[in-house]
């Protein structure tokens, strides 16, 4: 990838990002959320990582972000108009953040950690490699995430299923507990 | 290189011609093949000069539908609603026709070709990922619906929205689980290899279609694929007996007109894609590089150009009647209940989709096609 292209990219990404923090209206956040996710997919496919890259745009600018996007309606978040939060927050807030920002720039300004470009192989980041990798080195940790979110899902469906002869689900929920 | 640059463009150029072009189609066939569906006349008023009248030619309204009612349609005024968020509102129909015209550049219309020593493949791009592509873009044709349905400032637009998010997110699944199992039975994500895997017989006569392998992802991806283009039986987000016109009642104009294009190139894109992974895609029955090798043993020689050109017609002839399929589909079925559209998704479509992914896990690794 020529290096002008990476620093649109990385440019573009710090933007949206940058845009999901400021606006106002949180649709509008969200859509940057979607703009930074959507330019970091593209700088995986370009570096290669083309699975990753697909994966990231069909799982979260694809479908979790439609979540938010449904959590925001449901909830039915308005436009922030002012500021808001008490002083003694805002102080600590501000206090945590500046900490933070000392500390990634404490970690990062070391020289072995400075970023270095190498080449991989072709076909690195191809599907065919990362399914190689999933169902062999990492197969235990696959197969029991797998068993998590199945339970997950099974719970989520028990908490959210109603009983028969009962118009409250909360009713169900308190069986199910 | 350069050759190669251009060809590039120029394929480029022609799928999203193709694209717009069957739109076109599509919006005369809603105009004027409901009617001979319904026992209707149609449109047959418009002309341009008169002639066709005066020379005792029917007028197939052809001018009336491909013509009169795009340009009425975007010399209209282009209304945005009081309160409603301006930005957003000017966005979302473009942010839903462009993850649709995207995705037509993977779609493989023909056999390479030779010019002058450089062999093209004919489809816009030849991605090795390019099941994966198909599945980020289609899921990204979401937003401009949503969008479109909240900025509206309007409550039926922001049923419609909720609807249709509910729906294609629905639909998605089962559509992902067809092109899965195809991915399976044919080994590769790219799509020009999965219609390729589609050439040469089965028992001298049965062309190796992908229909003839995966009956049930073809009916799965034929169903999800409808549900997704929000088409009747499935048009729940813009019902008009009971959301004015759903998602885009506040559009007007050259937006709409957007709109409707969105939902005729998702048609016509649903039909590509049943062509590429179920109907061979550009492969003629029984043609091979060399000519017809007919069931029966007769052999009837073609040359290689003409052995091309006949895959792109095969193509087209195949996407065409589907749109055709489609289009009667919509005007003979009634529109499904909200509940029993999510039952047929999440309990008919979802689980088959699952069972059809696992038997052809099994038949794959009993029939010892794993690398």
């Amino acid at each position: 990838m020529p290096p002008f292209v990476y620093i649109f990219l990385g440019a573009l990404a710090v933007v949206s990002a940058l845009g999901v923090v400021v606006q106002r209206n949180p649709i509008h956040s969200l859509l940057a959320l979607i703009g930074t996710l959507m330019t970091v997919a593209i700088l995986f496919i370009a570096e290669d990582a083309v699975v990753v890259g697909f994966l990231q745009i069909i799982v979260y600018a694809g479908a979790i972000m439609v979540l938010f996007l449904f959590v925001i309606w449901l909830l039915n978040l308005q436009v922030e108009t002012g500021p808001t939060g008490h002083l003694v927050l805002k102080f600590f807030g501000s206090l945590g953040a500046a900490l933070l920002v000392a500390e990634l720039f404490s970690i990062l300004a070391r020289p072995h950690l400075q970023v270095k470009f190498t080449r991989q192989p072709a076909g690195y980041g191809s599907l065919a490699s990362l399914a190689g990798k999933l169902f062999t080195d990492y197969l235990v940790a696959f197969e029991v995430t797998s068993v998590l979110l199945l339970a997950a899902v099974v719970g989520s469906v028990a908490l959210a299923r109603k009983l028969p002869g009962t118009d409250d689900p909360r009713a169900a929920r308190d069986v199910a507990s | 290189m350069t050759i190669e640059l251009i060809a590039g463009a120029i394929k480029a150029i022609l799928m999203i011609v193709l694209g717009l072009n069957l739109s076109l189609f599509l919006l005369y066939f809603e105009r004027k093949g409901s009617a001979l569906i319904q026992d209707r006349i149609g449109s047959n008023r418009v002309t341009i000069t008169g002639l066709g009248k005066r020379m005792g030619m029917p007028n197939l309204g052809i001018i009336n539908t491909t013509i009169a009612d795009p340009v009425k349609m975007f010399t209209k005024e282009d209304f945005v609603p009081a309160g409603a968020d301006k930005f957003l509102h000017t966005l979302a129909p473009f942010l839903a026709l462009f993850p649709v015209m995207i995705t037509f550049v993977v779609i493989p219309f023909g056999d390479s070709i030779s010019i002058a020593g450089h062999r093209i493949g004919l489809e816009a791009a030849n991605l090795n990922a390019g099941a994966l592509y198909l599945l980020a873009t289609i899921g990204l044709g979401v937003y401009g619906v949503a969008l479109a349905g909240w900025s509206s400032n309007n409550r039926w637009a922001l049923l419609g929205g909720i609807r249709a998010t509910a729906q294609m997110i629905s639909y998605e699944l089962a559509m992902g689980l067809a092109i899965v199992s195809v991915i399976m039975t044919f080994g590769t994500l790219n799509l020009q290899e999965i219609v390729r895997g589609q050439g040469g017989v089965w028992f001298g006569f049965l062309p190796r279609w992908g229909i003839f392998v995966q009956p049930l992802a073809f009916i799965l991806l034929l169903v999800a694929g409808a549900a997704e283009s929000k088409r009747i039986p499935f048009d729940l987000p813009e019902s008009e007996s009971e959301l004015i016109q759903g998602y885009f009642t506040e559009y007007s104009g050259g937006k709409q007109a957007v709109f409707m294009l969105t939902d005729f190139a998702e048609q016509s894109l649903v039909a590509m894609l049943l062509t590429t992974f179920f109907l061979g895609g550009w492969q003629v029955p029984w043609l091979m590089r060399d000519g017809f090798h007919l069931p029966g043993g007769a052999f009837l020689a073609v040359p290689a150009l003409a052995v091309s050109i006949l895959g792109v017609v095969a193509f087209l002839v195949k996407v065409v009647a589907l749109c055709i399929f489609l289009g009667m589909v919509r005007w003979t079925l009634p529109r499904f209940r909200y509940d029993q559209l999510m039952r047929l998704g999440w309990k008919g479509l979802v689980p088959l989709g699952l069972f059809n992914v696992l038997l052809t896990a099994f038949v794959v690794v009993a029939t010892g096609r794993v690398q």
